[in-house]
């Protein structure tokens, strides 16, 4: 697959007024989600998870139990989703496939020299080869956050295009790392450019810089996603990552999501959270929303 | 693996409305006491969510709003003398009670109302403590506010606010006439009388000198007897211009003065260098504030012609996610219009929208099978010689209008009667200064809509009345 539009296609980004955005947020935070819609909307968080770890101190055994708890989120609670994706290293794409390929649970790698994104092209392809080849069903590439701010979007946009092109079936997500992108114009403009240069997702950060997946950031790209849809009549999933560890937040992203995009998008085809503590807060917000009384965080499962 | 979520709906969340406290029926709150209406008459104040009978309102009478400016007379003698900090410390006071009875006070409002309880919870309510707040920093602090010109206050306010939102005009009105050492008597709208008669509890819980606030309840005969009572130094009103005409020609010759903040056709103008996204919610928040129940709504929206496509997409898609329906749901965004007769007028206006042949637009979110609602509603390619781009219709309905210069656009907005507020959408400075010095309105907002601060005055020009609420200008308002 190579990239459908060129650089010069990619249409003028829109102005974004922050005190205006924080106030669109607001409402979304205002809706009030109750009993039928909480549940359903806390399983749906569930099933859109992508569980994550991604740490230099990563092991073979800790990749093997995250990838247990995926499928397993809690023993007790029969009729549970499973998350949507483990999210992984390269190195351990191999052995994150083997164990949750059967479940129908997808394996997301991070590549092009992840989280920072310094190295030649020919590296990250090279990265994301290896990941592709190993089995990754996504893979969450990170954008030259450096290039975008020095003003050299065309070399942003052919780089997102060629990974774009080394990825073959699976699919991939361009993260912006919009804590180091610093305005809602950059965020919009750099969300613009990942679409256009062939993102199958757009997503919000690295989980490695603050602030990460604010709702303000998500709702910005969000708009970028609708712009683009109205605009082709093609859908492009959104994940935001790093920062999202309670139910309440997450369900707030969902209506961000019904409200800016529509039903369709809520799936975790189009939606994702990147998350690597989100689900025992789900889980603990279900059990409690069934039997009205909170449990303990013992007992959650903490892999 | 994709799991197909493709309905999901807001389940009702309902405010609980277990905790209000209201009486079955209502006098008159005259002199601090609670007293009969002498024509013995009540009437019924009903939720226009489901057209029930909420409680029993008093019909004042001639003799009854005689008694009552009688009575701020008297009270005037004391209040006028006894000192500003004082004055100060009992406007506080009922800031403080209102803040303690806030959610109560929202549930009454919505319930009366029909406005959201999310706009009456995280505004209205706010808002009209916040007006007593601030103005009971002013009491003691008028030399300040108008140096070495030894201000007095006028004597007794009669005060008539409309219905769009209750305890809060009654705020503006009643806290700067205190601050001043006026005192007060406030007839509330007919089908919204419950909240100005909580905050007439709070007063008399506040312990404040009898007879300084006076509420007087009734229909229009009621507000023209206080209007030509002679012992009422000065008139404040917030209604219709149709009453606010007929105001002044009863006060023409007397020495009474008067504020008036009557009806607008406010121009919201969106750019093509707007932030487009922001500028949409603006329009949103702008016209179906509310339910589009406000005077300074903006509800003639200009846009410029390159983006006028974009723009009325953008709008229709934002305004399929708005919730109509039950005022007391968390998630409700438009409630129930406040009357019958406000819901036939908006109905009338939609029909000759459509006569007229301008392209029309309405969300197809399902309604209340009960009670009074309308569906946010959009006129395309309106004309400025059509009557729904003229004339205020008060109710959730835009009319949109392209432009292509800004020489053009400033004539269009200033061509109307009316002059009370407007709204400009650009990401250049230089054009909001322009645009802010050239339209005649009393309040422009530049990248924004509908906001309101205690300490920012608010009044028209034209047709939307005279004088300025809010602020210094509005304690200006109640000295000589």
């Amino acid at each position: 697959m190579t990239a459908k539009y060129r650089f010069n296609e990619v249409p003028p980004s829109p102005s974004i007024d922050k005190v205006g955005v924080e106030e669109r947020v607001k409402r979304f935070q205002s809706r009030s989600i109750k009993t039928t819609a909480k549940m359903q909307g806390l399983k749906m968080v569930l099933s859109m998870i992508d569980l994550t770890t991604l740490e230099g101190k990563d092991t073979e055994g800790k990749v093997r139990q995250m990838c247990f708890k995926a499928a397993h989120l809690h023993n007790g609670h029969p009729g549970l989703p499973v998350v949507a994706a483990v999210c992984v290293y390269p190195s351990m794409v191999g052995l994150a496939k083997s164990i949750v390929g059967k479940y129908g649970i997808k394996v997301a790698s991070v590549s092009t020299a992840f989280p920072s994104g310094q190295a030649p092209l020919d590296v990250k392809i090279a990265d994301t080869k290896y990941a592709v080849e190993h089995g990754a069903d996504e893979i969450d590439m990170v954008i030259s956050r450096g290039k975008f701010l020095a003003g050299e979007h065309t070399f942003v946009f052919d780089e997102i295009a060629a990974i774009k092109e080394v990825c073959g079936s699976a699919r991939l997500k361009v993260i912006l790392e919009t804590g180091e992108l610093a305005t809602l114009d950059n965020v919009r403009r750099a969300s613009d450019i990942a679409i256009y240069a062939g993102a199958d997702f757009i997503k919000t950060s690295t989980g490695k810089i603050q602030p990460a997946a604010t709702l303000q950031v998500t709702y910005t790209m969000l708009q970028a996603i609708r712009d683009f849809y109205d605009e082709t009549g093609k859908m492009v999933g959104m994940k935001p990552a790093g920062g999202i560890s309670n139910a309440k937040l997450a369900l707030h992203n969902l209506v961000m999501v019904k409200e800016v995009l529509g039903e369709e998008w809520l799936t975790n085809k189009w939606f994702r959270f990147g998350a690597s503590s989100l689900a025992n807060d789900v889980l603990m917000q279900i059990l409690k929303t069934e039997s009205g009384i909170y449990q303990s965080a013992d007992y959650f499962t903490l892999d | 693996m994709s799991t197909k979520n493709n309905a999901w709906e807001y389940a009702d969340s309902i405010e609980s409305a277990s905790h209000i406290n209201l009486r079955k029926q209502y006098g008159l709150y005259i002199d601090g006491k609670w007293v009969k209406p002498s024509s013995n008459k009540y009437f019924s104040s009903s939720n226009p969510h489901d057209e029930k009978h909420i409680a029993d309102v008093s019909e004042a009478n001639e003799d009854d709003v005689d008694r009552a400016v009688q009575a701020a007379a008297k009270a005037y003698k004391l209040w006028s003398k006894i000192s500003a900090a004082e004055r100060g410390k009992y406007i506080f006071r009922i800031a403080r009670l209102m803040q303690e009875q806030a959610r109560e006070l929202a549930v009454i409002e919505s319930l009366d109302s029909g406005k959201p309880i999310r706009e009456a919870r995280d505004i209205d309510i706010p808002l009209a403590c916040n007006h007593f707040f601030y103005y009971a920093g002013w009491a003691d602090k008028l030399e300040y506010a108008f140096p070495n010109q030894q201000k007095k206050p006028l004597g007794v306010a009669g005060q008539i606010i409309p219905w769009n939102f209750p305890l809060l005009m009654a705020a503006w009105k009643i806290a700067p006439a205190l601050a001043t050492g006026n005192t007060v008597v406030l007839k509330p709208a007919e089908t919204t009388s419950l909240t100005a008669l909580k905050l007439a509890e709070i007063i008399e819980a506040s312990g404040i000198p009898s007879g300084v606030v006076n509420i007087v309840t009734g229909f229009g005969d009621t507000g023209a007897a206080l209007v030509a009572h002679p012992k009422v130094s000065k008139i404040a009103f917030t209604g219709s211009t149709a009453v606010g005409k007929l105001i002044q020609k009863t006060i023409a010759g007397s020495n009474k003065k008067a504020t008036l903040e009557l009806g607008g056709k406010s121009a919201n103008i969106i750019f093509d260098d707007a932030p487009i996204d922001q500028a949409v919610e603006g329009i949103i928040n702008g016209i179906f504030f509310n339910q589009g129940h406000v005077c300074c709504a903006g509800s003639r929206l200009f846009v410029q012609e390159n983006i006028a496509e974009k723009v009325i997409r953008k709008l229709k898609h934002r305004m399929q996610s708005l919730q109509v329906g039950n005022p007391l749901d968390k998630n409700t965004d438009i409630g129930a219009i406040n009357s019958k007769e406000q819901l036939k007028i908006i109905q009338r206006y939609i029909d000759i929208g459509i006569k007229e042949g301008s392209e029309f637009f309405q969300t197809d979110c399902a309604l209340p099978v009960q009670g009074y609602y309308c569906r946010p509603t959009l006129f395309v390619n309106v004309a400025q010689s059509s009557i729904l781009a003229q004339e205020e219709i008060f109710g959730p309905v835009l009319t949109i209008q392209t432009f292509r210069t800004v020489d053009e656009v400033i004539q269009k907005a200033n061509n109307s009667p009316y002059g009370l507020a407007a709204g400009v959408w650009t990401d250049k400075g230089s054009k909001i200064f322009n645009l802010t010095s050239k339209l005649k309105a009393g309040v422009v907002w530049a990248n924004t809509y509908n906001k309101f601060d205690p300490s920012s005055p608010f009044g028209g020009y034209k047709e939307s009345g005279f004088g300025r609420e809010g602020g210094l200008h509005g304690l200006g308002a109640y000295l000589k």
